[in-house]
């Protein structure tokens, strides 16, 4: 019954395999076959939104998928947002703002808003608000969330003018 | 919770699919998205033995915008749907119900397919669909058919398809100039399911009058419901706040929710009437005063 299938696909920029029941959920993959922990686990049902992963350029819910979904697939998780030890302009903006206080949340909430940035530098406050939605937080209240991702977006802008 | 166990499979041919849902009956299961069948497996709510993805069979991820309407195949995403400039045109009424769906994460993966199949009450897909006249066509063994609709969701999670049928798309028939339009919905959380929703259109005659008008309703019943007698109260008037208010009041009478743990009955209902005067008026272009 429900045999190992092995399951191949590149996070942030590193090709990985790992062998898993198809019931694993890409989260748990991450997570326990992977070790790359960052990505967290809240509700494990799509409500929570902290274990977004940017999967071939789209954030999504890692534990509304199975492992062997993301076959081929691009992922990016938290830990591929900083550049070796420098923080990321986003992460820099969180840590300004005081954008956490326990930081379950914080990496669906990054990825979920690098992605944002990425696609739309322009985007106003009722647009991340609306898009952070889906990202639960039970700790600050996102008055500084979405301060930080506001403040982020001139990087992201400079990113996409330098970009041919 | 973690899912029960399954195998899976990953076909990337139609027939395959439907072979193997054949053969599988209803211990099987397909997966595209997956927004709503994985919560109902973390649930422990459906346990099938096999998941059939049919993610990655070619040709089911169009949006085809002709003379004769709009085919949204099975795999369409509501990403492609809130991005797609021509649908915006051709069918302004759908983009604008898709940007209810659930969060900005669900919509990158949720499809067309996968939402008509699970048939939620309160879901605003199988409201477009019941709203519109669509036509969801599936593929089975026994090969295509083309289901209205108005038949194709029989009760709260359940439909017309047979075990081993897969939906390939759905047909909206095709979007007049000048059509006058509005959703309406009210989640008590962004992105939750609605506690009620309005879907509704109607074409303006040359005396300025409504012709055709469609008026739907989600989350106040079983299955996604047109309001027959709302729409007759518009036929052909003039939309004036007067009539707005009728057309609310007959819309709310002509529902009976259910009393759950999300609201009371009398409170959907209310809220259906309110929704569907606001949406008439937004429809129309008239100020309404919010009643007392």
């Amino acid at each position: 019954m429900s045999e190992r299938a092995t399951v191949q696909f590149k996070v942030n920029g590193k090709s990985c395999a790992a062998e898993v029941e198809p019931r694993t959920t890409l989260a748990d993959c991450l997570r326990h076959d992977l070790g790359l922990t960052g990505t967290h686990v809240g509700c494990e049902h799509g409500i929570c939104g902290a274990c977004t992963v940017i999967l071939d350029g789209a954030a999504v819910r890692a534990c509304l998928m199975f492992a062997v979904q993301a076959e081929g697939a691009q992922i990016v998780t938290v830990e591929g947002l900083a550049n070796g030890d420098s923080l990321s302009p986003l992460q820099a903006s969180f840590r300004k703002h005081h954008a956490l206080q326990c930081g379950f949340c914080t990496p669906g909430i990054l990825t979920t808003a690098h992605i944002l940035l990425s696609e739309e530098p322009d985007a106003d406050e009722n647009r991340i608000r609306e898009v952070l939605s889906g990202n639960i937080c039970r700790c600050t209240g996102y008055v500084q969330i979405v301060e930080a991702v506001l403040d982020a977006r001139a990087a992201y802008k400079q990113k996409t003018a330098a970009s041919p | 919770m973690k899912a029960p166990r399954f195998e899976y499979v990953r076909p990337t041919r139609l027939e395959d699919a439907i072979g193997a849902l054949a053969k599988h009956g209803s211990d099987a299961k397909a997966i595209a998205g997956g927004q709503s069948l994985v919560p109902m497996l973390a649930f422990r709510l459906a346990a099938p033995r096999l998941l059939v993805d049919i993610g990655r069979i070619p040709g089911l991820n169009q949006i085809t915008v002709g003379g004769d309407g709009i085919a949204l195949g099975a795999l369409v995403r509501w990403r492609d749907i809130e991005r797609s400039d021509e649908l915006r045109r051709a069918h302004p009424l759908l983009v604008e119900a898709v940007r209810h769906v659930a969060h900005y994460q669900i919509r990158n993966r949720g499809t067309v397919g996968g939402s008509l199949a699970h048939a939620d009450p309160a879901a605003e897909m199988p409201g477009i669909a019941v709203t519109c006249d669509a036509q969801i066509v599936v593929a089975g063994v026994r090969g295509r058919r083309t289901i209205p609709a108005a038949e194709f969701f029989v009760a709260a999670l359940s439909t017309a398809l047979e075990p081993d049928e897969l939906i390939v798309e759905v047909r909206l028939p095709p979007w007049p100039q000048g059509r006058r339009w509005a959703f309406e919905e009210f989640a008590r959380r962004r992105g939750d399911f609605a506690l009620a929703g309005v879907a509704l259109f109607y074409d303006v005659g040359a005396d300025g009058r409504a012709a055709n008008a469609h008026v739907g309703a989600i989350g106040v019943g079983d299955v996604p419901l047109r309001l027959a007698a709302a729409e007759a109260v518009l036929e052909r008037k003039l939309l004036t706040e007067p009539l707005i208010r009728e057309a609310g009041a007959a819309a709310a009478a002509s529902v009976n929710p259910a009393d759950d743990i999300h609201a009371p009955g009398e409170y959907r209902r209310a809220l259906l009437g309110v929704l569907t005067e606001r949406a008439l008026a937004r429809a129309a272009g008239l100020p309404l005063r919010e009643s007392a």
